[in-house]
């Protein structure tokens, strides 16, 4: 059996599986729960000074449905721990001397003033907590009072904070980097030059998930109002994914350790964010939507495939994707595909056909026989852009197939190169630079 | 039990009000709102649909399901009411599994459609519960129209014309309209009156006139009405019954189903209505189904249908027979009565089995006696001709082409007394709305 044990920055846990800093990681009571349903960390919900914060004594949360009101994205405008600093440190010490085999870091968020955060970091580490994660990216409420996103979005501070953090305590330090930014790298690169030990992203997405259309006021509702929320979930794994790369592949923060956060709902999602660079991943909405049960699916789901593949240990497969993650530009432009309809599994919805028909290429033909209908590409028309695919509602019954070189692609007319050919030396590229 | 559940013979009260109330309830409860959702996010929004293709009335599938889909079932009700303004009847009588459910590509992926007719009534519900009609009249055209029949052919040919402006008048021999909606359909299928429910909405279009109890033939002449409307429409299905030929069958207990159904649906208080012990139903069609569920539901012990061929041939659908046989009903296929027995009335049937050869249907000379106390005779209707004189006739129905046109100048037809397409209140809505437009193109071209 594959062994998930993993080890981020120091931190040791029986699996990769964190709970992010969030509503299900506010207190005791819910830490233990997710202990003993098998977690391997949790990511402590954000410390500040006290006086403590207080939550709107409204709703917190809106949704975005798929099908079946399934929760495709989660919205929130909690803001951090609303108890007493030092109730949430005698239950952080409390858990950590219960559970010494799990990972217990603590998030953070206090003023950017030095004293603030080593005052807090000294109290932190005499829980015996394992580590710190810096919470740069809150992107409502906190924001506007100096702190959170409003951190985050600066890479100078990002930079500050992190230094002082990494020159007050023995802790690692993970700084979490908000996704309401232009280019994650810089964020990720100040962290670095900060002397950060690792990134944890994304943070929410700033959001408003509905409008009211009897009261015209954005959902959650306090009273008729409606503020900016984080946005979580399904829905935002893809731009997460997206970032965690950047970081990955750039040279500047290659090699700097990173937390995957951002929609992970499945084992699967989990490989994927860290094929992509992730050490590890921290979950949220998967929890607060089906409850802390999912990690056994998360745990098993993950052994099994890596049995499958043959990858002994998390190192095996971690970064695994990041070299074939590129730039457009050095596509292949020589990959020729056409898409392939399998007929006996075609239930004849003829989605693809209005799809590709109406917004894309003309290239599928619907004819009727005997009865039913018939979908087939025209390879002549088909410009491969996998949207039949996507919107086909049964799997795999529409493929895409790689034209082998020295066929003639029915499109073009040319015959296909086995050559690895890109923009860069395109004739139609006007910057192109000569073949090799 | 005061032991009426076992009384010999032909009687009334065999089962309690409770029981009553239970046997014929809903037999597809309405959807919830919940319930609704969920089936409506399985429909694909197929293109061109198969769905669409297999309504006789061509109602956008697909398009109503997204508005459900999107909280919106009264625009969902005006997309099938534009195309079949019987829409709510529809939705709860048409056999769906041998139309739209059956063409419904989730029946290739899984085998399990939308429920499309559970659907339909969901959004035709939600609009007629507003107590409003869905459509405004053109101005008046000043023509007038005759419609013959206020079943579901002439009543969509009426709504529709009204629609376009013109004035309607509908005849009906029956006391009230609605036709088979009213008088002929299984009472658990159209519960609390929804005949007569929906056709008072369809009529609040305005420009229609209902007379009931006026016939052709006896009250009116298609020469008559001919030369006193404009165009006239006959939609007034099938008046007469097969006969069964076989001895016995003017013995009393034995009678024509359709008369047992209408009966039953114009019955205030069906803990009063006379049924069986031991009832026996000939045929194979809906009406044998529905009068020997019905028959079961009041409370007779045993009820077998008869068929003279097998099981693939029976018109009723296979859902129908199998809803037949968990209600408790034998189904006996391939066998054809030879005689009804008993000493002043019915008290048995006795049938010989059947066999399909190259020279059609014969007996095989073994035989076999069911006891029975109430017999129905369900071998299907029959055109009455006589009021139709100078109409071509194609077989037994009335010859029209595909908009509806008889042989005769201004004369139109829809429905089961016309040509073409099955007898089915779907198709007859079909037939009668596209005869309005041909009516309408004719009198305004």
């Amino acid at each position: 059996m594959a062994e998930i044990r993993s080890d981020f920055v120091g931190i040791k846990s029986p699996n990769p599986f964190w709970l992010a800093s969030a509503p299900p990681t506010d207190k005791e009571y819910n830490v233990r729960r997710a202990y003993q349903a098998g977690w391997g960390g949790v990511v402590w919900k954000t410390l500040g000074l006290d006086p403590h914060i207080v939550n709107v004594n409204g709703p917190r949360y809106g949704v975005v449905y798929g099908a079946d009101r399934r929760v495709l994205g989660l919205n929130n405008i909690e803001l951090i721990t609303d108890r007493p600093l030092q109730v949430n440190l005698d239950e952080i010490k409390a858990v950590k001397r219960d559970w010494p085999d799990r990972a217990l870091v603590v998030s953070l968020m206090v003023p950017c003033e030095e004293h603030c955060w080593t005052e807090i970091l000294a109290k932190v580490e005499d829980t015996g907590a394992d580590g710190i994660e810096l919470n740069f990216g809150c992107p409502h409420g906190m924001s506007e009072r100096g702190m959170g996103s409003a951190v985050g979005q600066v890479p100078d501070y990002i930079e500050m904070v992190t230094r002082w953090c990494k020159a007050a305590t023995r802790m690692p330090v993970i700084v979490k980097l908000t996704p309401n930014i232009t280019d994650i790298r810089y964020p990720a690169r100040a962290a670095k030059k900060g002397g950060a030990d690792a990134v944890s992203l994304i943070n929410t997405v700033s959001s408003i998930t509905s409008v009211n259309l009897d009261t015209f006021s954005p959902e959650p509702s306090i009273d008729g109002k409606g503020s900016h929320g984080g946005y979580c979930g399904p829905a935002v794994k893809p731009i997460a994914l997206n970032m965690v790369a950047d970081i990955a592949r750039d040279p500047e923060t290659a090699g700097l350790p990173i937390s995957g956060i951002g929609g992970v709902t499945t084992w699967r999602d989990a490989a994927e964010f860290m094929a992509l660079g992730a050490g590890n991943v921290q979950v949220c909405t998967a929890a607060m939507t089906y409850g802390f049960k999912v990690v056994q699916e998360m745990i098993s789901g993950l052994k099994l495939w890596m049995d499958d593949k043959g990858h002994a240990d998390l190192a095996a497969f971690t970064g695994r994707a990041v070299p074939n993650v590129t730039d457009w530009q050095y596509l292949n432009l020589n990959y020729v595909t056409k898409a392939r309809i399998d007929q006996s599994a075609c239930i004849q919805c003829g989605r693809c056909f209005a799809a590709c028909e109406d917004t894309s290429h003309q290239a599928i033909a619907m004819r009727v026989e005997g009865g039913g209908r018939v979908f087939e590409v025209i390879d002549a028309e088909c410009v491969a852009c996998n949207l039949c695919v996507n919107v086909c509602p049964v799997e795999n019954c529409i493929t895409m197939e790689r034209l082998p070189a020295g066929t003639v692609d029915p499109r073009t007319g040319r015959v296909v190169s086995d050559r690895h050919e890109d923009w860069r030396t395109h004739p139609n590229n006007p910057g192109r630079v000569a073949a090799e | 039990m005061d032991g009426a559940a076992h009384r010999p013979g032909i009687a009334a009260g065999r089962l309690g009000a409770a029981e009553i109330a239970e046997n014929f309830g809903d037999l597809h409860p309405p959807l919830d709102p919940h319930e609704a959702a969920v089936a409506a996010d399985r429909c694909y929004f197929c293109h061109d649909a198969p769905c669409i293709a297999a309504c006789p009335t061509g109602i956008d599938i697909p398009l109503f399901i997204r508005q459900i889909a999107t909280g919106q079932p009264r625009a969902a009700a005006q997309t099938i009411f534009e195309a079949n303004i019987l829409g709510g009847m529809c939705a709860r009588v048409c056999p769906t599994e041998t139309l739209c459910e059956e063409a419904c590509v989730r029946m290739t992926a899984e085998e399990r459609p939308v429920e499309i007719g559970r659907l339909q009534r969901y959004a035709t519900d939600a609009q007629m519960a507003t107590g409003r009609h869905p459509f405004t009249r053109a101005a008046p055209t000043g023509r007038r129209v005759a419609v013959v029949g206020a079943g579901p052919a002439g009543l969509a040919c009426a709504h529709r014309l009204a629609m376009h402006g013109h004035d309607v008048v509908v005849m009906d021999a029956r006391p009230k309209g609605g036709g088979l909606n009213e008088y002929g359909i299984a009472a658990y299928k159209t519960v609390d009156g929804f005949a007569q429910a929906e056709l008072d909405w369809l009529m609040a279009i305005g420009g229609i006139e209902l007379r009931a109890g006026v016939a052709l033939g006896r009250d009116v002449t298609l020469d008559g009405l001919a030369g006193e409307y404009d165009a006239v429409f006959l939609g007034m299905g099938l008046g007469a019954v097969n006969a069964l030929a076989c001895e016995g069958n003017d013995l009393p207990g034995v009678e024509d189903a359709v008369d047992f159904i209408a009966r039953l649906r114009q019955s205030g208080d069906l803990t009063a209505l006379p049924v069986g012990r031991r009832v026996v139903v000939i045929g194979g069609g809906m009406t044998a189904v529905d009068a020997a569920v019905q028959s079961k539901l009041l409370g007779a012990e045993e009820v077998t249908i008869v068929y003279r061929r097998g099981k693939p041939a029976m018109s009723a659908s296979l859902y129908e027979q199998d809803l037949a046989a968990s209600k408790g009903v034998r189904l006996i296929y391939n066998a054809r009565p030879l005689h009804v027995l008993g000493n002043g009335r019915a008290e048995a049937v006795e049938f010989e089995y059947t066999a399909d050869g190259p020279s059609g249907l014969h007996g095989t000379g073994e035989t076999f006696t069911l006891a029975a106390d109430q017999v129905f005779r369900a071998i299907g209707q029959t055109l009455v001709t006589g009021p139709l004189a100078g109409l071509d006739l194609d077989g037994r129905k009335i010859t029209v082409d595909a908009a509806g046109r008889t042989s005769r100048r201004g004369v139109w037809a829809g429905g089961d007394c016309a040509s073409g397409g099955a007898d089915l209140t779907v198709t007859a809505v079909a037939q009668g709305r596209d005869a309005a437009e041909s009516i309408h193109r004719a009198l305004m071209g």
